[in-house]
């Protein structure tokens, strides 16, 4: 693990303005795991492929002449799911499966992985992975400690590509609800969540699910990051009032 | 006993699957009459029934539905952005942390262990799958049902009158809840977890893992 932390990666991640850009960024996210590889697909609605991964191009250039997509075990195994895996729980027990393997090893990739499936909101299909030459229990160690982080940060990543591919790049504002944005003020001007709920008049789970929801459409990495992004963008001013829009 | 299983992998259990919508049909249409389409061979089926949710199923000892719930991730479409947004004070709740619940369902004389199993099953994927958060559109009157197994959602907002009352709940995703459901419905934790490990196996052969 180095040492940058999310949060920077994540603010870099907002910068990113073409998936050429995009591409060089997950270079620095797969430093930031510490693993071997990271990879991202998806097709949008219109058909277009998108895709933004460490590989070398000439194993990306021979997974699609060969149409590897169907037959790669983990593209198989996660499509139409929305669960994360661990590569081992997708079959690879066919022997094209196995020849395949013994290419992507050869090519560099990971023996062990781990791939989180996305339903977008329009009903997209995307597919992120992470993954590492290593043995299984430190494989399992890495999983544990990394998978949380590795679900936010897929979704993100979907969103900025979501956000680069349909040219909404500007500041997500409008993506926020007045009442995120009043949570998100009341939060930026010290005010504890449970002083927050009661003004909003909420439970603090509400207020829970409701600065997550904000969290992720700000690309944060934690409340903390959200509020600090929030007044960054001047999506909330630090009053603990609304700007005018 | 339990049986996680997106909507594609319910074509090889044929019987499960066309008991699970026809005692939602049951439930939703002739018992609640709520605004549901029924289809001509008596399955409720809704728009998100075709994006291949996942459902968590609990199989009878004659293999058909003894009662069921529909699992979705947030970030993708759900029912409570695009239905409830005026229960939510208007905000989308989109995080992956943060999965949907509906279509709560019980077949007809389900006894209050299957419920419970349900519950607690749904907090076990939760918990294995990173979860903190679960929403839900229920039946306020419904609510009864959670209190006895001490799973009491807090109620986001609630819109409708009377026996109609529909509400938005958020429930959080912890070991304490899921040990308490356990505890009072008499369904082990081992047990529920050993029925999530059948469905999702950590491999899916020994030879899975690379030579």
């Amino acid at each position: 693990m180095s040492k940058e932390t999310l949060e920077s990666l994540l603010e870099r991640l907002q910068t990113t303005k073409s998936v050429e850009e995009l591409q060089v960024w997950t270079h620095e996210l797969r430093d930031y795991f510490g693993v071997s590889h990271v990879f991202y697909h998806t097709a949008t609605l219109k058909g277009e492929q998108v895709g933004a991964f460490t590989y070398s191009l000439e194993w990306v250039r021979r997974y699609i002449e060969r149409d590897y997509r169907s037959i790669d075990p983990v593209v198989l195994g996660a499509m139409r799911r929305f669960h994360p895996m661990d590569w081992k729980a997708c079959d690879w027990s066919s022997p094209a499966a196995r020849k395949f393997m013994r290419e992507a090893l050869e090519a560099g990739v990971g023996n062990q992985g781990w791939a989180v499936p996305i339903w977008g909101p329009n009903g997209e299909f995307a597919l992120f992975s992470l993954n590492d030459k290593c043995d299984d229990e430190t494989w399992e160690a890495f999983t544990r400690q990394n998978a949380k982080n590795a679900l936010l940060v897929s979704h993100l990543v979907h969103q900025q590509v979501m956000r680069i591919v349909h040219n909404e790049l500007d500041p997500p504002s409008a993506e926020l609800s007045p009442r995120e944005r009043e949570a998100l003020a009341q939060l930026s001007v010290g005010l504890s969540r449970a002083n927050v709920a009661d003004s909003l008049n909420i439970s603090e789970n509400t207020l829970r699910a409701y600065i997550d929801s904000a969290r992720h459409k700000l690309g944060a990495a934690n409340v903390t990051h959200a509020v600090a992004l929030a007044l960054a963008k001047g999506i909330i001013v630090p009053t603990g009032t609304l700007p005018k829009y | 006993m339990i049986h996680y299983l997106y909507r594609d992998q319910l074509e090889r259990h044929p019987e499960l699957g066309a008991s699970m919508y026809r005692d939602r049909a049951f439930q939703f249409k002739d018992r609640l009459d709520w605004d549901v389409s029924v289809d001509e061979n008596g399955f409720e089926l809704d728009e998100y029934d075709h994006l291949n949710p996942l459902y968590i199923i609990w199989k009878d000892a004659a293999g058909r539905h003894g009662g069921s719930l529909r699992v979705m991730p947030t970030v993708g479409r759900t029912m409570t952005a695009e239905h409830f947004l005026d229960l939510t004070d208007g905000v989308r709740i989109t995080s992956p942390f943060i999965w949907e619940c509906t279509r709560f369902c019980l077949a007809p004389g389900a006894s209050s262990s299957v419920a419970g199993a349900l519950l607690a099953a749904g907090l076990e994927l939760g918990l294995r799958f990173g979860l903190e958060q679960a929403v839900g559109v229920i039946y306020t009157r419904v609510l009864g049902l959670y209190r006895r197994f001490g799973h009491v959602p807090e109620v986001i907002g609630t819109k409708g009158e009377g026996n109609e009352r529909i509400s938005v709940c958020i429930w959080d995703v912890t070991e304490e809840a899921r040990n308490e459901i356990c505890r009072r419905s008499g369904v082990p934790e081992a047990m529920i977890q050993s029925w999530f490990d059948a469905s999702f196996p950590s491999r899916f052969r020994q030879s899975a893992a690379v030579a």
